[in-house]
């Protein structure tokens, strides 16, 4: 793969205004991605196969890799708002947007504070909903061991895949970046991942699809019908078979394929 | 030199199969295996002890936060102190302290802590820690992004609390108040002694120094593996221009004294082995959340060779217990004759550099007699052979000023 066009925004209001990165690649209609847990420090396969079908647009949230500085946004209205910066000056505004994990909980945010905003919604593996007798799993309060296992279906190709330090890559500033990256969603999302959301879903009014991996160890399964049930406009549920919460890693090709099939 | 008896009030009934059984002692340990009956009968025990130490001439007695968990049973150390500050006459008492994060609106500490230097005339050391990942993060549910921004923002509202005389609103990033202005205020002025417990961040030392606070390094691991960091302290102080006054440091020693090394051997094995296998029994996932370390502080942790020896050592006593032999070789617990044990404590203040040294003579599953033999034998013949130490050459400025003694209330006896 030859991989995407980059470039930086800079967003913010004066005196705190933060380059981000914003990856391109494909054509036709454009089609903004909301990065998982640990965000995309290369440009991933899943990206890739998405490109095949339409223009993929994915600017990186505050803290994921390529995302810069987080630590000035303190509470959901600063991330919300961050969020629609980003997005606007991705050239999002109106256009099909997937969010998958944290990602997926600031996508609804979005729909909901901004409905018109975004025109149809992928939500995969969604954070945002915390139900006491099924609760999302702490996947901070893992062993560094354990993490593949959370996150994905495949646990050693991550590990190998996505968590090693790639070749010519600094390790420590590699491992710093992970840390960043669960800081960041500590930051919005710590301890339960409810800031509320489930109050607001009755505001997104857009079609939206709702993807669960069925190996999911974090987002439990009943989350995908109660943001079914909880959002206004016309929903889909999908389950992808064999995919663990990073569904993007675990199942590139079909996951893209689910996208694209909803927004054809 | 001052010595500061210090107690983590550890459960001491933990069952010997605990870490094969129970994956932490901290945050999610099981509570059925506390009895509410020998809760009772623990705390006084230790609060005895606490009371024994400041009659047997001890310079401050300490007492500490943890919450959810078997390694110390002071949710509340302000409780205790309390106490303290009515059964005990010229101990200086040292609260390390309040979590400042923790308290909603940190105008609590405030209050909290000025009542105490109020009831014991003057007498508290102020300690302001952030407080462990598992007591602030997990226990507590803090935002480990957001623990030191918060907790700064208390320290600096608490100290404006203390010393701004007239009320005054408070717009802070996390906390907005309109009327700021507790009752009571503290006896000393403009302030007790601060003194922050650190883990070896250099933000902390650089933090330390601007505000010509103590920094206290609170390690289980003994004078050896301390010396990594309190060195890294002592030349960033230097650094930044500071003097060398052993007073601005202080660090946290396992004492066991016997009449000769081999009964000291015999008598310390067991609690110290207790504590290193069960109390220090955290699981790794609670043990580091992301942010709770900078950036900064990660990048020298892994970068520097010293500080990575140093962690190993941490590391592998925190998840896989050492034995005896080993806690004793490396220093983690100084055990002996009143002499060695002397020689060694004069040998880790010189070496380290540190004035203020906070002694465990109780820890693990000690009992109240083995407790009050090494408190009154450290007491008798170790303390002489270190009193004086530093003191022709350096003053102590973080040390509390009490109300005179005979200015101060006296507490009426127990009747019966």
């Amino acid at each position: 793969m030859s991989g995407p066009e980059e470039r930086s925004v800079e967003v913010g209001p004066p005196g705190r205004r933060h380059p981000r990165r914003v990856w391109t690649r494909g054509e036709g209609e454009p089609v903004g991605v909301l990065a998982g847990l640990l965000g995309y420090p290369v440009w991933p396969a899943f990206l890739e196969q998405l490109a095949g079908g339409r223009r993929v647009v994915a600017p990186s949230l505050p803290g994921a890799p390529g995302g810069g500085e987080f630590r000035d946004l303190d509470d959901l209205p600063d991330w919300v708002a961050a969020t629609l910066d980003l997005l606007e000056a991705a050239e999002l505004r109106g256009a099909d947007l997937v969010g998958l994990g944290p990602g997926g909980a600031l996508a609804a945010e979005v729909a909901a504070f901004a409905p018109g905003f975004v025109r149809r919604l992928v939500l995969v593996a969604p954070l945002g909903l915390f139900d006491e007798a099924e609760p999302v799993t702490d996947f901070w309060a893992r062993r560094s061991s354990e993490l593949p296992g959370t996150l994905s279906a495949r646990p050693e190709a991550f590990a190998r895949e996505v968590l090693a330090c790639p070749e010519g890559h600094d390790a420590v500033e590699w491992q710093l970046g992970q840390v960043r990256a669960l800081e960041a969603v500590a930051r919005l999302f710590w301890p339960t991942c409810d800031r509320g959301l489930a109050k607001r879903l009755h505001r997104v009014r857009c079609d939206t699809l709702i993807v669960h991996g069925s190996e999911d160890r974090v987002v439990p399964a009943s989350d995908a019908k109660r943001f079914a049930d909880a959002i206004a406009g016309r929903t889909e549920v999908r389950s992808l078979e064999g995919a663990g919460h990073r569904a993007d890693f675990d199942a590139p090709a079909a996951l893209a394929e689910q996208v694209l099939r909803f927004l054809e | 030199m001052k010595l500061l008896w210090f107690h983590l009030m550890p459960y001491t009934e933990l069952p010997d199969d605990f870490k094969e059984k129970h994956p932490s002692v901290w945050v999610d340990i099981d509570s059925r295996l506390f009895d509410p009956v020998r809760g009772h009968h623990m705390y006084h025990e230790f609060m005895d002890e606490l009371e024994h130490a400041a009659d047997a001439g001890f310079d401050a007695v300490c007492v500490n936060e943890h919450h959810q968990n078997g390694y110390g049973l002071m949710p509340s150390p302000n409780l205790i102190a309390a106490s303290l500050a009515r059964r005990t006459r010229d101990t200086a008492i040292c609260v390390m302290g309040n979590s400042l994060a923790l308290y909603n609106p940190p105008v609590r500490v405030a209050e909290e802590l000025a009542m105490l230097d109020c009831i014991s005339g003057g007498r508290l050391i102020a300690g302001f820690p952030v407080g462990t990942p598992m007591d602030t993060c997990y226990a507590y549910g803090m935002n480990p992004s957001q623990l030191r921004e918060r907790y700064h923002e208390a320290h600096d509202l608490i100290l404006k609390a203390w010393t701004e005389p007239d009320p005054f609103p408070w717009n802070g990033r996390y906390q907005q108040l309109r009327y700021v202005n507790p009752w009571p205020r503290p006896v000393q002025k403009p302030h007790p002694p601060v003194w922050i417990p650190g883990g070896g961040s250099v933000e902390t030392w650089q933090w330390c120094a601007e505000r010509d606070y103590v920094y206290t390094y609170l390690s289980y691991f003994g004078y050896q593996a301390g010396q990594a960091t309190m060195n890294g302290f002592w030349e960033e102080m230097k650094r930044l221009g500071k003097d060398r006054n052993p007073f601005r440091a202080g660090f946290l020693q396992f004492v066991g004294v016997a009449e000769s090394r081999e009964e000291a051997m015999e008598l310390y094995r067991e609690p110290a082995e207790y504590f290193y296998d069960r109390c220090l029994h955290v699981d790794a996932r609670y043990a580091a959340p992301p942010g709770y370390a900078s950036e900064t502080t990660i990048r020298k942790r892994v970068r520097s060779q010293v500080l990575q020896a140093a962690n190993r050592a941490s590391d592998k006593a925190a998840f896989g217990a050492p034995s005896f032999e080993e806690i004793v070789a490396k220093g983690y617990v100084v055990v002996g004759s009143p002499d060695e044990v002397a020689e060694q404590l004069r040998e880790v203040a010189q070496s380290l550099h540190v004035g203020q040294l906070m002694l465990l003579l109780q820890y693990g599953n000690m009992g109240p007699d083995l407790t009050r033999y090494n408190t009154e034998l450290f007491a008798r013949k170790v303390a002489p052979q270190l009193r004086g130490l530093f003191e022709d050459e350096w003053e102590n400025h973080w040390w509390p000023h009490p109300m005179p003694a005979d200015a101060r209330a006296t507490p009426r006896e127990i009747a019966g």
